[in-house]
């Protein structure tokens, strides 16, 4: 496997614009010649469909659900940076890519976190063109708050449902293309394999949801655009369809995964309530701004939070990293709630939780101006609570939230697969082995709006258009294969649900390999994973059809996926011999807790390549080189 | 908790469906509608019969995936509650719940109380949208806005095309959703230019797809998850009126 990452010569500050420059482009009267492969509408994908569409390419769009305008890109609710530095308060492009690399533990691309950087700027206008409703001030200009790990204002809003707004943003984009016939969005369509003809990527092959019919697609370029992978814990932020099939599929077909072991936990959901639960809610990271985190200072302490007096409760942010408090990056927060917890002073049933208080912020501002901010979020609050967060503290645990890892992609966001490109969560590029807040929105529209348009023309000007029909050879094997994935799944008839499995897995994922992983833990996950996946052929039971509609068969199918992806995040865990970021090795830390990077053998990616079912995947490594931001341990004391 | 639920089963859209008598038992009051059905889903499944279909996606009450009538009313009975977010401490103990699709001549039933919304995507294409081409944006101060204009459009902006109001409405009419729409466009600068086209247009196509029209019961707006107001509706008939006016 080649990893050529493409970055372009030249002084950081002018790479992109000089790589722009030097990017083959099509006439524009030949774009409509290629087609393009979309699947997933989220950020990402709505972006980048609706702006190839408008240059004048054809492009097929494919979502599992029965709308582009519903991927989870939607739950969204903090922000979006960007540096404007519309607040005068010292924000630049060069701080918002120092911010980056240091809050990614330095395990990214200096040259692609500097073009985010530079490109977050135009993410804003275009979304005010196109009508995203952000907030204001009363002078009728762009309203800004802070967030984690940052110590400038660069974070824009739409209440707290900025990833909706932005969303329906792209999708009534989107819709504008469908109407005038250069787009066509597949709805309630599942891509279920890639196909690749003479190492180049030609086409996918898809489910229809509703029918159950597995048809072909051909195209001249695919891009996949499918999100994260945080459901391999079962219980994670993530929307329920939320899955790792599309890129588990490209990668054995080819492409190379890297860093799958780089997951977020992020510190402010809702902690669980029950062995039913089907899901985690996020509380946006916003809260924090105005939110105070506390737990009682002695173990064992079950009064109410009322009942105990200030000096017996520990601020243990604003205690443990005095320039940052609150907000303090996801990673070290999520540890840090983890740690007060096991020594038994979390908040709430089973003791997995935290106190985020607003009373002296209600004190401070109002009642009416935090309702006015964070209003929505304390309704949503207390309707799965049932607890009213004006008067008591919310509860908050770490959750799963964001996958970090995803597809190796080079300058140009194309996979080690010619053709194939991956944008938004699904790739690995931007944010190392943790991202901050309000980065995600960002990063998914820049690689929509801004990057894959120009880049996408240089590999099509240089292919010219493909002449491989849909009825190939590869395409029929590949359909083949789909369809007797399907039959197989449901001749086994067993005695177990896909959920049962599904939880289970997701247990183990979460105990052995969550917020902490020790090489004992993951040597336990590499064991059982294994003979789950081999319970799961063995004794699964999908009731129902192929040709209808039929939930368990797609769960089945999604669950098989992560029962393979979940023992390479787990081999991935054990072979990066450091914590950074979201990977805190117990093995690996300070004498504090804190984690200690090993920047001599682990400042690189790690690119995992498959080999075939039946022996194990190679590793290569792509080095990463740090000239603007120096290698330091990161502190936010 | 044990509840008896009622619940509609269709395979098919040109199947006949009928009402299904289950129960839910041992049900936790921390639990959400959803992960009552998912426990009911997974008994029903030890017993061979294949589990009841529905939409459901983020289950945090903003992809508009979920679509439930619940006891005759759409997301059930608690005020600005999508249906992943209703959660079983609001019902009483042994009582019956009867589960529905959406019923409107425009949303056809797929399977069980899964049901064909396009007809909504059908109508943003229409002229749902402000036509700027990415890259061609001015810097976003420009155009200052003031601050009660972009409150409303991000009030009428929240709305998450569930189609719930379309359900409650006895005429079967997406007035709400398709005003909800105009209404955020309408009060940005932005979307001045288009304004008179997108009202029409939008309107055309939603007669179109067979919503009826809004005699002004308000159903839309009392079952609405994200409490969009009816005055939007009048604000679009009004937009309507001068559009039409201008054209001739």
């Amino acid at each position: 496997m080649q990893l050529d990452a493409r970055i372009p010569a030249g002084p950081i500050e002018a790479k992109w614009d000089r790589h722009k420059a030097e990017l083959k482009l099509v006439n524009p009267a030949n774009k409509r010649k290629y087609t393009i492969l979309m699947v997933g509408t989220g950020l990402a994908g709505g972006s980048a469909a609706a702006s190839l569409a408008e240059l004048g390419y054809n492009v097929e769009v494919f979502c599992f659900q029965d709308s582009a305008r519903r991927a989870h890109s939607i739950a969204a609710q903090g922000g979006i940076n960007a540096a404007k530095n519309y607040q005068n308060d010292g924000d630049s492009v060069r701080r918002l890519f120092h911010d980056t690399v240091k809050g990614g533990d330095f395990r990214a691309r200096e040259a692609n976190v500097y073009r985010l950087a530079q490109v977050s700027a135009s993410i804003i206008d275009q979304c005010v063109a196109q009508g995203v409703p952000f907030a204001r001030e009363y002078g009728g200009l762009l309203s800004n708050r802070s967030f984690g790990g940052a110590q400038v204002s660069r974070t824009f809003y739409a209440r707290g449902q900025t990833g909706q707004q932005l969303l329906l943003g792209c999708y009534q984009a989107l819709a504008r293309q469908v109407a005038a016939g250069r787009a066509r969005v597949h709805p309630r369509t599942e891509m279920l394999d890639l196909v690749v003809v003479d190492g180049r990527a030609r086409g996918i092959v898809t489910r229809d949801l509703v029918s159950g019919a597995i048809r072909s697609w051909a195209g001249d370029a695919v891009v996949l655009a499918t999100g994260g992978y945080s459901n391999v814990f079962f219980l994670s932020t993530n929307a329920k369809g939320c899955n790792v099939t599309a890129i588990w599929r490209a990668y054995k077909r080819g492409a190379g995964l890297a860093n799958p072991c780089f997951t977020q936990i992020h510190p402010t959901s809702i902690p669980q309530a029950g062995d039913y639960q089907s899901k985690l809610t996020l509380m946006s990271e916003s809260l924090r701004n105005d939110g105070r985190v506390w737990v009682p200072a002695r173990p064992g302490d079950t009064r109410k939070p009322a009942d105990i007096p200030e000096g017996e409760r520990d601020y243990f942010l604003e205690r443990m990293y005095p320039a940052y408090g609150n907000l303090c990056p996801r990673d070290i927060a999520s540890r840090a709630a983890k740690r007060v917890c096991d020594e038994d002073r979390g908040v709430g049933p089973g003791g997995r939780g935290v106190y985020l208080d607003f009373r002296d912020a209600i004190q401070r501002l109002g009642r009416a101006v935090i309702e006015e901010r964070y209003g929505n979020l304390f309704q949503m609050y207390e309707r799965i609570t049932g607890e009213e967060p004006y008067a008591t503290p919310m509860r908050i645990y770490p959750a799963p939230h964001y996958t970090m890892g995803g597809l190796w992609v080079d300058y140009n966001l194309m996979s080690t697969i010619p053709g194939l490109y991956v944008i938004g969560e699904a790739n690995f590029s931007d944010h190392g082995a943790n991202r901050l807040g309000a980065s995600a929105l960002m990063q998914g529209l820049a690689d929509g709006y801004f990057i894959l348009p120009y880049t996408i023309g240089d590999y099509l000007a240089g292919a010219g258009p493909s002449r491989i029909p849909a009825d190939h050879a590869a395409f029929q094997g590949a359909q083949a294969e789909v369809a007797g994935r399907q039959r197989r799944l449901l001749a086994i008839n067993g005695r177990r649900s896909v959920d049962s499995f599904h939880i289970e897995l997701g247990k183990l994922m979460w105990n052995k390999c969550g917020m902490t992983r020790s090489a004992a833990s993951l040597k336990e996950c590499l064991e059982r994973i294994p003979q789950l996946r081999a319970q799961f052929w063995e004794d699964l039971r999908v009731l129902g059809t192929g040709d209808t509609l039929n939930q368990s068969l797609e769960k089945a199918g999604r669950v098989a996926d992560f029962l393979e992806f979940a023992e390479l995040l787990a081999l991935d865990a054990l072979q990066r011999e450091e914590s950074c970021g979201g990977h805190f090795r117990e093995e690996h830390q300070t004498p504090e807790g804190e984690a200690r990077r090993d920047d001599q053998n682990h400042c690189h990616v790690s690119v995992w390549e498959h080999q075939g079912p039946d022996r194990p995947p190679q590793m290569h490594e792509e080095p990463l080189q740090f000239e603007h931001v120096p290698l330091a341990t990161r502190s936010y004391k | 908790m044990d509840f008896t639920l009622h619940v509609w089963r269709q395979a098919g859209p040109d199947q006949p469906g009928h009402m299904e008598l289950y129960q839910a038992r041992d049900i936790s009051p921390d639990m959400s509608f959803l992960e009552m059905l998912d426990l009911v889903n997974e008994d029903l499944e030890k017993q061979g019969i294949e589990p009841i279909a529905f939409d459901h996606d983020c289950r945090e009450g903003i992809c508009g995936m979920c679509s439930l009538v619940i006891n005759g009313v759409a997301h059930g009975q608690q005020p600005a509650t999508t249906t992943c977010q209703l959660h079983m401490r609001h019902f009483r103990d042994k009582d019956s719940i009867y589960i529905e699709p959406w019923r409107a001549a425009a949303f056809p039933v797929v399977k069980d109380l899964v049901v064909d919304r396009s007809a909504f995507d059908r109508v943003i294409e229409a002229g749902g949208f402000i036509s700027v081409n990415t890259g061609s944006a001015q810097d976003g101060n420009c155009l200052p806005v003031p601050k009660d204009a972009a409150d409303t459009a991000m009030d009428a902006a929240a709305c998450i095309g569930c189609g719930a109001c379309v359900a409650a409405c006895p005429n079967g009419s997406s007035m709400l959703f398709v005003a909800a729409k105009v209404a955020h466009l309408a009060h940005l600068p932005q979307g001045q230019p288009e304004k008179r086209r997108r009202v029409l247009a939008m309107v055309e196509q939603m007669d179109r797809e067979g919503f009826g029209h809004c005699t002004n019961h308000y159903e839309c707006e009392a079952v609405c998850p994200k409490e969009i107001s009816r005055q939007f509706i009048a604000e679009m008939n009004r937009e309507y009126l001068k559009a039409g006016l201008q054209a001739h």
